[in-house]
């Protein structure tokens, strides 16, 4: 089970498509119900951020499977206009959509590694990890 | 029942419990169950899915589309459950705000700790209470190499820590002036200055400021701004108010600070304090300059220092002891 795919964000429901892409490869490698759950959330987070910050961009999967563990890397990209300060956004409590969405911190919690580059004019790269248990 | 254990099987063996019954008891088992997966940061989504495993347990034949509006409800129960770890978060975060406020509530109190003199021929009583962890008042006194004895009282508008912040550089001011006399008048133009140069133009300091010469007994007082003082003539019994022209520190470099005085008698009072012991406020009313009076009288017969913690005392209770604003009340009082 080794493959990478991605799923392009331009329009709202993209966002469901990238999360049931999602969920179909956390199934194959054998997440559980609530982890499948999670992964789903996450993904909804990341895609939305896409939508409504950069307008378009794209959420790419990757099956982890080394010989020690098993696991669902996914990766967020966008050429948008980066964000300026990383430290705020990744803070709880600090959300510019009202404090709804879980935000950057609920994706982190949501997963298990957590990893962000961004440039400002030139877009945010999101990688996280979530482990098989 | 302490032993409750956050697993499957003791869910399942609740679960069942309760089905069968239906009795109180279980229920109540549920909400420990529920608290004890709290303290163990268990989220809703894992106790929905504990739920859903259970009942595949109890009824294997439990139909499909049962078994997926539980995937359902557990997929509603992600974003709860991501806010609820986010309110822990938050709280640890205000713990630990609230133990750093008090440290540095802690550090302040040794900055700006004073030592009330010991003063021959005066009896001194002075007490300083902040509303919040943080006081924006200051009291200090002073005695100079000639023997006579400052005292100043300031307010800082506003409270809390940016009003601290204001106030330990007045005290520092101060501590840096000579140590030989100085009058009211430009103690009060220097620390204008000082206030000036170095304060946010928002921020606004009032101060008191009297010296006691020992040797003519005269009291030489102005004021910046602040709460007028009291000045309580023993032989007539009577109050009358004590202040001073002079702006609020820091809003023009050249405010001039003009200085009175008073023949201090055997048995005459100097009441210096702050708005936080003027504008007490007992329900919506604010209580009138005279009450202050009123109950100082009443405890006029004690020591200065019994005198203005009684007062304080008085205050607290008719604020059911939660304090509005920074309390500051300094008495000197010459020996009959």
């Amino acid at each position: 089970m080794d493959f990478q795919s991605c799923v392009n964000i331009k329009k709202e429901w993209d966002i469901v498509g990238a999360r049931q892409l999602g969920r179909d490869i956390a199934k194959k490698i054998g997440f559980g119900t609530v982890d499948q759950a999670r992964i789903a959330t996450a993904i909804s987070e990341l895609a939305r951020n896409i939508y409504l910050y950069a307008g378009s961009g794209k959420v790419c999967f990757e099956a982890i499977d080394d010989m020690n563990h098993k696991g669902l890397s996914i990766i967020a990209v966008d050429e948008g206009p980066g964000i300026e300060e990383l430290s705020q956004v990744m803070e709880d409590g600090f959300s510019t959509s009202g404090g709804l969405g879980a935000g950057l911190p609920g994706v982190k919690r949501l997963m298990d590694e957590f990893d962000i580059v961004s440039e400002q004019g030139r877009g945010t790269e999101i990688k996280v990890v979530k482990w098989l248990r | 029942m302490s032993t409750l254990k956050l697993d499957l099987e003791n869910y399942k063996e609740l679960l069942k419990e309760y089905i069968r019954t239906k009795d109180e008891q279980a229920l109540y088992q549920a909400e420990q169950f529920s608290k004890h997966s709290m303290q163990h940061n268990i989220s809703p989504e894992e106790i929905i899915n504990i739920h859903v495993q259970s009942l595949q347990e109890i009824y294997p034949e439990m139909p499909a589309d049962i078994q997926a509006s539980m995937n359902f409800l557990l997929e509603t129960m992600i974003s709860y459950g991501l806010a609820y770890q986010e309110h822990q978060a938050l709280r640890e975060k205000q713990l630990e705000l609230k133990s750093e406020l008090s440290v540095a509530a802690n550090m302040q109190k040794t900055l700006l700790s004073t030592n009330k003199p010991d003063f021959d021929g005066i009896d001194i009583g002075a007490i300083s209470v902040p509303a919040k962890q943080m006081n924006g008042d200051y009291h200090h006194f002073v005695q100079d190499q000639e023997g006579s004895l400052g005292i100043g009282i300031a307010d800082v508008i506003g409270k809390g820590v940016p009003a601290a912040l204001c106030m330990s550089m007045i005290k520092y001011s101060m501590d840096s002036f000579p140590h030989k006399r100085m009058e009211p008048s430009v103690i009060l133009e220097s620390l204008n200055r000082v206030v000036e140069r170095n304060v946010d133009s928002s921020m606004f300091i009032t101060m008191f400021y009297g010296l006691y010469d020992p040797k003519d007994h005269k009291f030489y007082y102005s004021s910046a701004g602040h709460e007028p003082g009291y000045y309580y003539h023993h032989e007539q019994g009577e109050f009358s108010e004590m202040d001073a022209p002079g702006l609020v520190l820091g809003v023009t470099k050249d405010a001039e600070y003009p200085q009175n005085e008073k023949q201090v008698d055997p048995g005459d009072m100097i009441i210096m304090l702050t708005d936080g012991v003027t504008e007490c406020r007992q329900g919506d009313r604010f209580i009138e300059p005279e009450e202050v009076l009123e109950i100082i009288k009443e405890y006029m017969h004690l020591p200065a220092q019994e005198m203005v913690e009684q007062v304080y005392k008085h205050f607290e209770k008719l604020q059911d002891f939660q304090l509005r604003d920074d309390f500051t009340l300094v008495v000197l009082r010459r020996d009959v």
